[in-house]
């Protein structure tokens, strides 16, 4: 029997990855700076940034798949790399965690994002996840000698175990139907037989959706996000809830999209809930948070609930202002957190949002940028945030949900409360405490990034617009 | 036939009055901060600048026509099939003058008043005056929202930063307020957008006509946005928090520009785009434009504080503007549309004119002045002018504007009018009883010896007195701007000729 080697070319840029995160684990052994860590870890991602260049196929029978949607993900994820590594480098040394697995560990967890976007096979999906999973369990109780830290870790995994745990009962139950896990395959089967109310295909898709809601924070499933956040090294938590929420976006949208195209109006009835009820908490708890962490947690949830939106308008018009939004808010997001981490200094946690108080007088410009990243989460032109917002606000009224987004304007309306307290306490109050900005050159680089990002897509949205219809385009 | 008539001066005037202020807040962002004195200079100097370079629209403007003048037009975001597009017409281009007007004026009236973050504030305020001027100039929605919402940014600071004790609940309650309002709107526009086959073109929008019952829904998506800005009763709580905290200069942004985004709004989206909704909301709007003038009124009468009072006085004021507005008939629209100007003008002056002495006795208490035209007379004179202006009289602007207004009321509702009437008298009442409590009387133990106005005030103050008594006197030079557009605004909702029009005219030539 001949063997033949699958193509490996649209597994090309994971399987870089993959060697080079192994290279930089390795590495970690003989070098003793762990700055240039940083450095190489961000170098690879280039590199496998450039592998990603004419990747686009299907291989391994159908079990994986590279494509415009795979490849927007991975930018998405990239993004997120570079800018939490380098918002790290100081402040991982700050925590006394200097260690070099940090980022060895950050490139797993993207590879197993990676792999999720790329999933066309529920096994595969599967592996990706928890590898991405595993990694980000380690990374949230990276600072050992934290009871917090600890806390955010164990309740990662244990919340995310039961998680998987219902991910793997939904996929044996459409295994269990269908005989098989591949995503096309799936649909063909309930087309073709014409099962769409079989009572244990929309369990499993009630299954899948509790999985997955775990994944990107969705409220009911929300509850170990604040707690995690809050432990969380800061840098882990912008690295966090931007990475695994796209991941978890990337699949929803696939899983939902191909396999069960055919009950879309089931899966919407499920969604649409449960996104009132994300944004519900997430905007409303937030109110009464003081730890800026947690706050952006509960702001993180809500943003969740924004993005689904768009998947709940089912057209490929959807996907696309889901993945211009989570595109969007990791700029904004990691750019808020920046300014965060910059606060953070050897005596100084600066986590409460009262140690924003008179940041204007004393910090203008780190002021000013926190203004602009609040003011764009809240979704106000000329920001980016306001982009992503309108253009998931106009594929869910394209598609027959303006109830949906009257409901939505009104709780982005609840969260311009909180966003604008910390520029009130910025602005409008005297410096309370002494607070010393930690300023590296690679948490520069972050900020003008960032700001850049935000201001750009705000003026000129089809920067990013353009680039998420194209990726849809090739679906 | 092309619709509008494309900018022919040898620079994109529009763009300028808009983009200069931004040019001059990343010039200022360059100084440091320290070098106060150069700051306002800059400041003043741009301001001065984007006024000059926006004379044009007031000696070039083509008053025959109604069709949109000094028009550019560029796509922006094609995959959403958005353009830059600008353009002025007989309703917007004398708020755009107003508003290049009101920045000199608040950078000159801040002089002094300003002490903290100097170099923030007066970033703030030409980004705010910017923005503004790009809603009244905006012929696309979504460069129309943008502008809207962008203006908040700088008025949130503008109020948290440098207002008055309770100026973050202040601050808060105008985002909260102008926010749910806006974003209702919003998908409005989203609504119309995908309805119109994807054009956020504002003339496109205009030229298709809409079931009843979509506009009904937009009518009061766009109503929530407008109504919360004009402010009319009952969302109007908002504005006498804001009024009263801000500072001088912020008082009068919101009184002078910004409260007329509102009434801009539903001059320019509400009535020709949703006709029929309009005609059928006219009772419902005249009768909140009325309990407006009257309620807002009495409550001047029971205010203790001077900027409170004349805030409220606003309210009032802009009941007129809102009455005219929706009696849709010529006399109330062109009303509304100058008495906008007017309202501008005068509460403006006022604001500033409570600014002059709060600078002096750090008290907005009425009961703490008296008295005041024995050491400032200069000053009360100006006050003098500014309130009769403020109530109305014949040869001042106030006039004009609350005449032809209550004109426009009575023809569509008897009712209406009259009880507006009653309203101009409560104006007269809380007005001439103010002055008499702060200019005349015993002289308070708290302004004896007070400084007089000095240059800086003068002149700020001089153009709009100047105004005043042009409006005043020569009202067919600014009502001559607005005819052809406020007759196709008309067309648009045919309401016209009827009989009761035939007696407004002669009423018109009166006042001409």
């Amino acid at each position: 029997m001949n063997f033949q080697l699958p193509d490996l070319n649209p597994l090309k840029p994971e399987l870089f990855m993959t060697a080079l995160a192994l290279i930089l684990l390795i590495s970690d052994l003989f070098i003793k700076r762990k700055e240039v860590l940083a450095l190489l870890s961000i170098a690879s991602i280039l590199v496998v940034a450039y592998t990603m260049i004419g990747s686009s196929g299907t291989t391994f029978g159908g079990m994986f798949i590279s494509d415009g949607y795979s490849s927007f993900f991975k930018i998405i994820f990239f993004v997120n790399v570079i800018l939490s590594v380098s918002i790290s480098i100081k402040y991982i040394a700050i925590e006394k965690v200097n260690f070099g697995e940090y980022y060895s560990l950050i490139l797993f967890s993207t590879l197993g994002m990676m792999i999720m976007a790329s999933a066309a096979d529920l096994i595969v999906l599967y592996l990706g996840l928890e590898l991405m999973a595993l990694s980000t369990y380690i990374l949230a109780g990276f600072i050992r000698y934290d009871v917090k830290s600890n806390e955010a870790a164990l309740k990662y995994f244990l919340l995310g175990a039961f998680s998987s745990a219902f991910l793997l009962y939904g996929i044996s139950m459409i295994y269990g139907i269908t005989g098989t896990t591949n995503l096309r395959d799936i649909a063909r089967f309930i087309g073709e037989r014409g099962i769409m109310d079989n009572p244990a295909l929309l369990l499993s898709v009630i299954f899948f959706t509790v999985a997955f809601g775990f994944k990107i924070a969705a409220a009911p499933f929300h509850m170990w996000a604040p707690d995690v956040y809050e432990g969380a090294p800061t840098s882990i938590t912008a690295f966090m809830s931007v990475g695994p929420k796209a991941a978890g976006f990337a699949v929803l949208g696939r899983v939902f999209m191909v396999a069960f195209s055919s009950v879309k109006f089931e899966w919407a009835a499920i969604l649409i809930p449960l996104s009132i009820l994300t944004m519900g908490v997430g905007n409303i708890v937030a109110l009464a948070q003081t730890n800026i962490k947690r706050m952006l947690a509960y702001s993180s949830i809500a943003h969740a609930g924004y993005a689904l939106l768009g998947i709940i308008a089912a057209n490929n018009e959807g996907l696309a202002s889901m993945m211009n939004y989570l595109l969007i808010y990791a700029f904004m997001n990691i750019g808020a957190f920046t300014v965060i981490i910059m606060l953070r200094s050897e005596r100084f946690k600066g986590e409460s949002i009262y140690d924003y108080e008179g940041l204007a007088k004393t910090h203008p410009l780190a002021a000013a940028l926190m203004l602009i990243f609040m003011f764009s989460l809240t979704g106000i032109p000329p920001t980016a945030g306001f982009v992503g917002k309108l253009y998931v606000f106009m594929s869910a009224i394209n598609a027959g949900y303006t109830w949906l987004v009257i409901v939505a304007v009104i709780f982005s309306v609840i969260s311009a409360y909180f966003y604008l307290r910390i520029v009130m306490y910025m602005y409008m109050r005297e410096p309370k405490v002494e607070v010393n900005l930690t300023t590296t050159p690679a948490t520069g680089f972050a900020l003008i990034v960032t700001t850049i990002a935000v201001l750009l897509i705000g003026v000129f949205p089809t920067v990013s617009v353009e680039f998420a219809r194209a990726a849809i385009s090739k679906f | 036939m092309e619709q509008v008539i494309m900018n022919k001066l040898n620079y994109p005037i529009l763009s300028t009055i808009i983009f200069l202020p931004v040019l001059g807040v990343l010039l200022l962002m360059l100084i440091d901060r320290s070098k106060e004195l150069l700051i306002k200079w800059v400041a003043l100097i741009v301001s001065v600048l984007t006024f000059a370079l926006s004379i044009p629209l007031f000696t070039n403007f083509d008053k025959s026509t109604y069709k949109m003048q000094f028009v550019e037009r560029y796509d922006w975001i094609p995959d959403w099939n958005i353009k830059y597009f600008l353009g002025v017409d007989g309703i917007s281009v004398l708020l755009v003058l107003l508003t290049t007007l009101s920045a000199i004026l608040c950078i000159l009236i801040s002089w002094h008043a300003i002490k903290i973050k100097v170099k923030e504030f007066y970033i703030a305020i030409l980004l705010t005056c910017g923005a503004i001027a790009g809603v009244f100039s905006s012929l696309d929605f979504f460069l129309f929202y943008l502008f809207w919402e962008a203006m908040l940014i700088p008025m949130y600071l503008i109020i948290g930063v440098w207002g008055g004790p309770n100026r973050i609940y202040a601050t808060i309650k105008f985002i909260l307020y102008t926010l749910i309002g806006s974003v209702l709107m919003l998908v409005g526009i989203i609504v119309l957008y995908f309805h119109a086959g994807r054009t956020f073109d504002i003339l496109e929008l205009m030229a298709k006509t809409y079931p009843y019952n979509l506009q009904f829904w937009l009518f009061w998506a766009f109503f929530a946005a407008f109504a919360v800005k004009v402010p009319m009763f009952p969302v109007h709580t908002w504005l006498p928090d804001a009024h009263t905290e801000a500072p001088t200069a912020g008082s009068v942004i919101l009184a002078a520009i910004l409260i007329k985004m509102g009434a801009y709004g539903f001059l320019r989206f509400s009535l020709p785009l949703f006709p029929d909704a309009t005609k059928a909301m006219v009772p419902a709007m005249l009768t909140l434009s009325v309990i407006a003038i009257i309620y807002a009124g009495l409550v001047c009468l029971a205010q203790k504080d001077l900027k409170r009072l004349i805030a409220y006085s606003s309210v009032s004021h802009m009941g007129f503007i809102t009455m005219g507005i929706f009696a849709l008939n010529s006399q109330g629209i062109e009303g509304g549309i100058l008495q906008m100007i007017n309202h501008g003008v005068v509460t403006g002056a006022l604001f500033m004119c409570v600014g002059v002495i709060y600078e002096r006795t750090h008290s907005r208490l009425i009961a703490d002045h008296g008295g005041l035209a024995t050491p400032m007379p200069i000053y009360a004179a100006f006050f003098m002018v500014f309130t009769l202006a403020a109530i109305g009289l014949p040869g001042t602007n106030g006039f004009i504007g609350e005449f032809l207004t209550v004109l426009g009321g009575f023809t569509t509702s008897k009712w209406a009018g009259v009880l507006a009437a009653t309203g101009v008298i409560i104006g007269a009442g809380y007005m001439l009883w103010l002055y008499q409590r702060v200019f005349f009387m015993k002289v308070h133990e708290k302004v004896v010896g007070l400084a007089d106005m000095d240059t800086r005030e003068i002149i700020a103050l001089t153009p709009l007195i100047i105004l005043v008594l042009w409006i005043g006197i020569f009202p067919t030079q600014f009502l001559d701007f607005m005819h052809p557009s406020v007759e196709h605004l008309l067309e648009r909702i045919n309401v016209g000729g009827t009989q009761e029009m035939s007696i407004a005219k002669i009423f018109m030539e009166v006042v001409r």
